[in-house]
């Protein structure tokens, strides 16, 4: 196997990673209002994800990164490409993360509700927007012999890219849904795992028309129908066993349903990285849009240095805060801890 | 107006308010440390205190500065793609490297320590903040690196088959003496920042604060004082060593810096020139004599080149037909209000420090109201510093190598462009406004009390209430 194909794979896993990790924030995001009745109930929500959900984003901007580095031309063609997605997705990612941060920085209610809809937008807009995305570089776009993409924004609307967005959208919202069954307790574990067993059936329908489609149309080989196949069984087995109520499980099945959804993406798009619909011959491919060898070598020595370093500290984040919340372990609210400030400043 | 330049436009104010948080974070992040690592060692709850204080502040501006960053790293493949295409080898590789080295660490090890109060062993919990500092500076020199290639491209040869950058040397990319002598520039002007952050909270304090929290406010006004001044000399030592070498990399920069037209011996330094609007014709100027030879090669007779003969120098090299000399008044102007701005606020510092020694807290309103811009100076600073490094090295994006214009994506149209701009320009003023809000909230607030810390029967009580929560 060559660097470049290597490079390929690693993207591939950049992917997963980012999916698996953030798209359980997004779901517990997309899950605010509706698990969180109350003002406690919605901060034991958000805290699920606090010491984590920053870390997580980081999987993105590697992936990108590596982009940029390991296949210039696919970078630059996806991202002035798909323009508009682009910076729809930064704008959310940009309220979510001020969101998180900023809520509980003041007591007033309507302060509160602002950032929640922040929240909630920016947890449903870039997994729906990321799901149209990858769909459409599955199914290809108009790219011409310059590898600049000439399609506009509504050619990235059609059906099968707006189901590979639904899909993910309803994949990260179980996902986080059985995350949540796992991370509290009380009142909100129970409607947790309540609405991850209703939002699974509704999941499992959209996956198994989406990979189908993407398995049926757009070359599947036999890898990808393995690949297809095991996402929709290990769904299956997660929503077997968040109605047994073991969320462990639950939780690495829906965890391997992404993981596995999107590898299956990139087996059906292997070995091209982004198919022109214009024309075979401006199709982006690994070995037409890659680095050249001695910066891929660069980048291979830090990868296989640093990766399993961060893996290790990462994984040792989720074990240091793997307790349960509850709405007793959340302090009472005292946005400033110190009620000197409006006495004297006047604040 | 085209699509070119409001995608200029757009980098430019994106860049520029992206940097407003990061000298915060890459400043803060080390003096909290240094607080915690303090409380740590001497166990005085003050330090405690201010470490949770200053933390708090630091946090809020945290987080602007990761979201701004994303825009930065996307930016490069949505609004200039051809350069992304051209050093994609070179460059993509150093943000690859920036994001797994620096980001995962800095990102990661602060959720740990803001979640992590009371539940790591304290040394751990130190060890956390460390992390995240360290991660911090680590990703300043990455993208400091990134940027150095720009203005002074090594380590890479052009491909003629493909006419794009490929990197050849990656010790020679990551050892680019413009790297060398901008990252302790960039860090010491970070720092000053963190400084006068700290020495205006802890003033006003003094002046208006509850007279329990003075002792520990007094402290964190030396601290933040002492941390300004020898930032202000950091600062100043590494820019002169970064002038002689931009002198010697990018001597059109150092000419436009000085509106100088004519190569000149024992040139002049202008302190101020007023000159005709295209800045050709000088009309009015204060000038220290020979300090521009001396600023630009250590020695003040020696001969500084003009404008006008680099000009004739690149038209011969890289092709007639453009104008090689940046915008010299944007250039002049940001050079100067630098070296003003950050020497006002290293003066101001002193003064702080001498006006509050042996514990005396000076009456007068106005060196208070003027102290509260201490942290702005220097942010004013960094910013010009910004605007005159990347604006002295157009019409070049990488010198030498590809022109701006060049560089721009050619599939994105103008209303596109125009629509990115017009968001992040309304969305990043909307979240200033509350940014600077908050801020101005806790920093008036005071500091935390400290609840006695959980015996080792409650260590394990699964029912207390988290240290911190959002």
């Amino acid at each position: 196997m060559d660097l470049a194909t290597f490079w390929f794979i690693l993207i591939g896993v950049l992917f997963v990673g980012y999916f698996v990790l953030e798209g359980f924030d997004f779901g517990v995001g997309m899950l605010l209002p509706v698990l969180g009745r109350n003002d406690r109930e919605r901060r034991v929500v958000i805290n699920t994800i606090g010491p984590v959900w920053d870390g997580n984003e980081v999987w993105l901007i590697t992936a990108g990164g590596a982009m940029f580095a390991a296949f210039p031309e696919w970078y630059a063609t996806l991202f002035s490409g798909f323009y508009l997605p682009l910076l729809l997705i930064l704008v959310a990612l940009i309220v979510r993360a001020v969101g998180f941060d900023y809520r509980g920085k003041r007591t007033d209610a309507a302060w509160k509700r602002n950032w929640d809809i922040a929240i909630i937008f920016g947890s449903y807009a870039p997994a729906l927007l990321w799901g149209v995305a990858f769909a459409n570089i599955v199914r290809g776009v108009p790219i011409d012999a310059d590898f600049d993409y000439t399609g506009g924004f509504f050619n990235l609307l059609n059906p099968y890219a707006l189901l590979g967005g639904v899909t993910m959208v309803a994949l990260c919202l179980t996902h986080g849904a059985v995350f949540l069954a796992l991370k509290t307790e009380g009142d909100i574990r129970v409607r947790a795992n309540r609405i991850a067993g209703r939002a699974g059936l509704v999941t499992a329908l959209l996956a198994v028309a989406f990979l189908a489609w993407t398995v049926a149309s757009f070359g599947g080989n036999a890898a990808s129908v393995v690949t297809a196949a095991l996402a929709a069984l290990a769904l299956a087995g997660a929503l077997l066993a968040n109605r047994a109520g073991r969320e462990g499980w639950a939780f690495t099945g829906t965890a391997i349903t992404i993981g596995l959804a999107v590898v299956t993406l990139f087996t059906v798009l292997f070995p091209n990285v982004m198919p022109s619909s214009t024309d075979p011959a401006n199709t982006l491919t690994i070995a037409n849009a890659s680095s050249t060898p001695y910066t891929l070598k660069i980048m291979t020595w830090v990868a296989v240095l640093v990766t399993p370093v961060v893996l290790l500290y990462q994984g040792w984040t989720y074990w240091v805060f793997r307790k349960r919340i509850g709405v007793h372990h959340i302090p009472d609210d005292g946005a400033v801890s110190s009620p000197a400030g409006t006495a004297i400043g006047g604040a | 107006m085209d699509a070119l330049d409001v995608a200029r436009w757009q980098f430019g104010v994106t860049t520029v308010y992206h940097f407003l948080f990061v000298p915060i974070t890459i400043g803060m992040s080390l003096l909290v440390a240094i607080m915690q690592t303090i409380w740590f060692r001497t166990r005085d709850e003050k330090w405690l205190r201010l470490t949770k204080f200053f933390g708090k502040l630091f946090l809020i501006n945290f987080a602007m500065g990761i979201v701004t960053g994303i825009v930065q790293e996307f930016q490069f493949g949505m609004n200039w793609s051809d350069y992304s295409r051209f050093v994609g080898d070179v460059f993509g590789s150093l943000l690859a490297i920036e994001a797994l080295v620096a980001f995962f660490l800095e990102s990661t090890f602060l959720g740990l320590w803001i979640f992590g109060w009371e539940r790591l062993p304290k040394p751990i919990h130190l060890a956390t903040i460390w992390a995240a500092s360290i991660g911090t500076i680590l990703s300043m020199y990455f993208i400091l690196a990134a940027n150095s290639f720009m203005q002074n491209p090594v380590g890479f040869h052009i491909n003629p088959d493909t006419g794009r950058a490929e990197l050849n040397s990656i010790g020679a990319l990551l050892t680019n003496k413009v790297t060398l002598a901008t990252f302790p520039h960039t860090f010491f002007g970070a720092l000053m920042v963190a400084g006068g952050l700290i020495v205006a909270v802890a003033l006003w304090h003094l002046y208006r604060g509850q007279d329990e929290q003075k002792p520990a406010f007094r402290t964190a006004l030396t601290f933040g004082g002492w941390v300004t001044i020898l930032a202000t000399a950091g600062t100043l030592i590494s820019g002169d060593f970064q002038g002689k070498i931009m002198t010697e990399v990018q001597p059109m920069k150092m000419a436009a810096a000085e509106g100088l037209y004519e190569t000149t011996s024992s040139a002049p330094f202008s302190l101020l020139t007023i000159g005709s609007l295209d800045g050709s014709r000088e009309v009015f100027a204060i000038t220290i004599p020979d300090l521009l030879s001396w600023l630009g090669k250590g020695d003040i007779h020696a001969e500084i080149e003009g404008i006008n003969n680099l000009q004739e120098q690149y038209t011969a090299q890289y092709g007639a037909g453009v104008n090689y000399a940046p915008i010299i008044p944007v250039t002049y102007w940001s050079f100067r209000m630098m070296i003003f701005f950050g020497l006002a606020a290293g003066a101001l510092a002193l003064l702080t420090l001498w006006m509050t020694r042996k514990g005396r807290t000076p009456t007068s309103k106005l060196l208070l109201t003027a102290v509260l811009t201490l942290p702005i100076l220097p942010l004013v600073a960094n910013s010009f510093g910004w605007i005159f490094t990347e604006m002295g090295r157009q019409p070049w994006l990488v010198f030498g190598e590809m022109l701006t214009r060049d560089g721009v994506s050619r599939s994105v149209s103008m209303g596109e462009v125009v629509t990115s701009f017009a968001t992040f320009t309304l969305l990043y003023a909307a979240l200033a406004v509350v940014e600077v809000k908050l801020l101005l909230k806790y920093a008036k607030g005071g500091l935390p009390e400290i609840h006695p810390e959980p015996g080792d029967d409650e260590k394990d009580d699964a029912d207390r209430p988290l240290a911190f929560a959002y």
